[in-house]
């Protein structure tokens, strides 16, 4: 019989696992329901959820200009009315008596713990309004072009040109529902079968794994040495392409999460040299995971998309194909409700082009305000702007607090017994090493779960806190480790466990 | 230079073999002559707010507000937002863990679940679970999840109407499915035939096909057919003998412009029949805010409902969709608000009221000028648009234009498109890529243009086709050669 049932679906669906969802979160779930049906039937008053990077869930704010911007789009009626110039102003106690745009000098007000400038309110009107112009009938609403409205991938790669200091074109990009369907994509694009192969560092965010179970391919993992700060050799690659190979699979590609996740480190040049040599030479695609290129921490490392990396090498289309994801769900803007990204697509040729743009075309476009926001965040006030000045406040106080939590939990968690953190170095992560003993893996086993599920379970029936088990990410085995999210306090508290 | 992974040999070849006509070789055509400076009509894709329709004021302004919450504590917001949606901004944020930019719950934020389950339950009378309603970011994520659920390799197969909107037939290429088709019957207005069903379920079989699933789409994309509950109730059925997953789209429920079949969800017909069938046929159906009055097409918003559906399987669907971490939350708000709009004494509900029936009026009203207009023109019929967004009128092209076609390059359909598109500007889809009886031709328009401008639109249409099948016309008696 061919009902729903289990045993009657797509296997592949079956296979795929994506553990930062999964069995932790939903007993997270179920605790949140006690507490609240029950208050006080748990050691602890409140769930929190360190297993995803979503920041604005955990009291981040929004970048005050982008959600102007992106509230006049909605319902742009409002912007041919004087009132909508006052209530833009809120937080101010002048009225604008001039004119001239350009004129009064920046008035700064606390409100609600936003600084805002009066002109940043008359700039957000502009840009909106340049950004209306540049939309057919100014209609929001509207399915796009399949690929995103033009106008907004013309200032899109005019912010990747400006970034990299080489050329971006506006037809190299594909704006998504976020990055994850671009990734899905090109997934899709590379796997005929599981002869297919594509190679993924571990640790790894586990959607590249799900992906590529999803569609059928075969994960070709190369590990990251934690012992060098979770340092990516060359030497490793090639000996897991090699090891490919000789199984009879086609490596079609290698996947660069940089800055890292769940290992928040940030490729040297010199490593991303190797890389893009490495995939020139072997013909790979680089699928470039450059989501995080806005939350670097330490002052010796720089992010450098490895489009500009090849490019500085002199190579150009002809030379190799690289895909570039970046999203406005992470960096200093966290706006992971918006699922709001893009791909910058090079080194393909045209009829590959065409069966990207059709795969794109089946969906029709991607949301709109999402798109809206991928060219703002590509393209933000800048110095000199009227908004810049507000604008680059609320930056610096989110990216500056996400450093010292980065250092603050670090430190913690190495004070822990048991535990090592390495230096996160971006991202928004920490991937502590919890050495468990052998009675803890012992009861792990007799618990049929996994050492770090173990621990992580036990961790949030005493807290309340959630994370991710490091085996969700992939590991070499028996060096569990917990996925700690960071953007939750300024002063963690932790509370020690006793594991006999 | 070394090998290059992706070259178009080793592209995987399922993505090769989709084809999705909407946004195909037409409306690329139609979008090099826009770049030209020719003025185009796109008529290719259902796409209210792209010619002209306004969106409903009130849905905006209450996602305006929660997409810039600060506003809401302004003393003077009350100038330009009405009460009633700040109320509603305020009770939307509510439901959210942190606004708009927060990923939401995988399946959707559970308080936009509950409003949708309490629509259906008022719509069909029978009570609805929200823990079996996914958001999705447009209906075509959710169908796209389902088919790639259901099929596990290219022995199964999903049962299609011919003609169909082809996110279907794409969708079962991509996965590696076979889809049978079930032909609908122009004659008699598009309807299904039982026993067409029977045949090419059928004819599956004998292949070799392990028949899964069958889609209707009610009212029908591109036919504008709606289904009558007797119609509905043979399907149900058919599908409960046959064990087969039922796959609603019913996205053009709100596209109603006949008095004699108003909708019915399958899933009011399915409970209305009773035990045993009603506990047992699976059924899933899909709804979105891009259609409708509505038309927010941009937005993405989107959801199905699950009924009977196994919780195991509801697992691994879920498990799916958590892999995209969330469906946009905005779209989730305008789904909130489509399904619980302003009610009578709401400060918005009289303008709310006034825009949705003005919109669903002039529709109707353009689906009447659009066949009428149709059927005035040579060679040309048209059944009467019954519901959703489009007009599927047969062209009959003369044998001559058929050769013309062949020395060309071009399948039949699509070079009289062309040529449409050519003469007149409007873009249209050729119904070669809706599917079609072998050897019978249409085209594709929605009902959408401006209603000042239909007339305009139907006479330059009526010139164009009469002059080319003046053309190609064989005065002399049609040769069947």
């Amino acid at each position: 019989m061919a009902s729903l049932t289990l045993d009657a679906i797509n296997t592949k669906v079956l296979k795929c696992e994506y553990a930062v969802r999964g069995e932790i979160v939903t007993l997270a779930q179920q605790l949140q329901q006690d507490l609240q049906a029950n208050p006080g039937s748990h050691p602890f008053d409140e769930i929190l959820y360190c297993n995803i990077g979503n920041p604005q869930s955990l009291g981040q704010q929004p970048i005050t200009f982008f959600r102007e911007v992106l509230a006049l789009c909605d319902h742009p009626s409002i912007l041919a009315r004087s009132e909508t110039e006052g209530l833009f102003s809120l937080n101010c106690a002048f009225s604008y008596e001039t004119k001239d745009e350009y004129g009064p000098a920046e008035f700064v007000f606390e409100s609600i713990g936003w600084s805002t400038s009066f002109s940043s309110c008359i700039d957000a009107i502009k840009r909106a309004q340049q950004i209306l112009d540049q939309i057919p009938g100014k209609a929001t609403g509207a399915y796009s072009h399949s690929q995103g409205i033009k106008g907004l991938r013309d200032t899109i790669a005019a912010g990747i040109e400006a970034r990299d200091k080489f050329p971006a074109d506006p037809n190299d990009i594909f704006l998504t529902d976020g990055a994850s369907p671009a990734v899905h994509m090109m997934m899709q694009l590379l796997i005929g079968s599981e002869k297919d192969g594509i190679m993924c560092p571990i640790p790894q965010y586990p959607l590249y794994s799900a992906s590529i179970a999803l569609h059928g391919g075969t994960l070709v993992p190369y590990y990251l040495d934690e012992a060098t700060g979770w340092g990516l050799e060359i030497s490793e690659l090639r000996k897991q392409l090699q090891a490919a190979k000789s199984w009879g699979i086609n490596v079609r590609a290698l996947v660069v999460i940089n800055p890292g996740n769940p290992t928040g480190q940030v490729l040297a040049e010199g490593n991303q040299r190797e890389i893009v040599d490495f995939c020139k030479e072997e013909g790979l695609v680089l699928l470039a995971d450059e989501v995080y290129q806005e939350n670097v921490y330490v002052a010796d490392k720089k992010f450098h998309s490895f489009k500009k990396i090849s490019r500085s090498m002199g190579y150009g289309e002809e030379d190799i194909s690289i895909v570039s994801f970046q999203s406005v769900s992470k960096g200093y803007h966290g706006e992971c409700g918006k699922r709001g990204g893009y791909m910058e697509v090079t080194g393909f040729r045209p009829e590959i082009r065409e069966q990207i743009y059709k795969v794109a075309s089946v969906n029709l476009c991607s949301n709109i305000s999402g798109q809206i926001l991928a060219s703002l965040v590509m393209c933000p006030p800048k110095v000199g702007d009227d908004s810049y000045g507000s604008y680059s406040a609320e930056k610096d106080a989110i990216l500056s607090s996400l450093a010292r939590r980065a250092k603050t939990l670090e430190d913690a968690l190495n004070s822990l017994e048991g535990v090592k953190c390495n230096k996160t170095e971006g991202a928004m992560y920490l991937f502590p090493r919890i050495h468990l003993p052998q009675k803890a893996i012992k009861a792990a086993e007799a618990a049929k779960t996994a050492p770090d599920a173990f621990y992580c379970r036990l961790l949030l029936n005493a807290t309340g806190i959630v994370v991710v088990p490091g085996s969700g990410f992939g590991q070499p085995k028996l060096r569990p480790y917990g996925r700690l999210h960071k953007i939750r306090w300024e002063k963690p508290t932790f509370i020690k466990l006793n594991l006999s | 230079m070394s090998p290059r992974a992706l070259d178009y040999e080793s592209l995987n070849e399922n993505v090769k073999k989709v084809q999705y006509a909407v946004r195909g070789e037409l409306y690329l055509r139609a979008s090099e002559l826009q770049k030209e400076g020719k003025k185009i009509i796109f008529t290719n894709v259902g796409n209210p707010h792209a010619l002209g329709q306004r969106p409903l004021t009130f849905p905006r302004q209450v996602v305006a507000l929660c997409q810039a919450p600060f506003l809401l504590d302004d003393p003077n917001v009350g100038l330009i937002f009405p009460a009633d949606a700040i109320a509603r901004a305020k009770h939307y944020l509510a439901l959210t863990t942190g606004g708009l930019g927060a990923y939401s719950d995988s399946r959707g934020l559970p308080g936009v679940r509950k409003e949708v389950a309490d629509f259906i339950g008022r719509r069909d009378g029978y009570p609805s679970d929200p823990e079996l309603i996914f958001l999705t970011d447009g209906a075509s994520k959710g169908v796209m999840q389902m088919l790639n659920a259901i099929i596990r390799g290219g022995q199964d197969g999903i049962l299609v109407p011919v003609p169909q909107y082809p996110l279907y037939s794409a969708a079962i290429s991509l996965f590696g499915g076979s889809l049978v088709p079930y032909f609908l019957e122009e004659t008699a207005n598009w309807g299904l035939d039982i026993n067409n069903l029977r045949e090419s379920v059928a004819q599956a079989r004998s292949k070799g096909i392990t028949v899964r699933a069958m889609v209707i789409i009610n009212p029908g994309n591109p036919t504008g057919q709606c289904l009558s509950e007797a119609n509905l109730k043979e399907i149900l059925w058919f599908c409960y003998r046959e064990n087969l997953v039922l796959l609603g789209d019913e996205v053009y429920q709100q596209n109603i412009y006949q008095d004699e079949r108003p909708f019915l969800s399958a899933r009011k017909v399915l409970l209305d029949l009773g035990l045993p069938i009603s506990k047992e046929l699976q059924l899933v159906s899909f709804h979105t805010v891009s259609k409708g009055y509505w038309g927010e097409c941009g937005q993405r918003g989107g959801y199905f409902e699950m009924i009977n559906i196994p919780p195991r399987t509801v697992d691994e669907i879920y498990k799916v969709a958590s892999i995209s971490l969330s469906p946009n939350v905005p779209a989730q708000i305008f789904l909130g608000l489509m399904v619980n709009p302003p009610k009578p004494g709401d400060i918005s509900y009289e303008q709310f009221v006034r825009e949705s029936k003005g919109i669903i009026e002039s529709l109707r009203r353009r689906a009447h000028i659009m066949t009428d207009g149709f059927n005035s023109c040579r060679n040309v019929i048209c059944n009467f648009t019954e519901g959703a967004m489009y007009s599927f009128p047969q062209i009959r092209l003369p044998p001559r234009a058929i050769e013309a076609a062949k020395r060309a390059g071009k399948v039949p359909d699509v070079f009289y498109c062309l040529k449409l598109l050519e003469a007149t500007g409007i873009s249209t889809v050729p119904g070669s890529g809706f599917g079609q009886k072998e050897g019978v031709f249409h085209l594709r328009t929605t009902i959408l243009p401006a209603e000042e401008e239909m007339p305009e639109i139907m006479a330059s249409f009526k010139k164009f086709n009469d002059e080319f099948m003046e053309q190609y016309e064989d005065h002399r008696g049609y040769s069947r050669m």
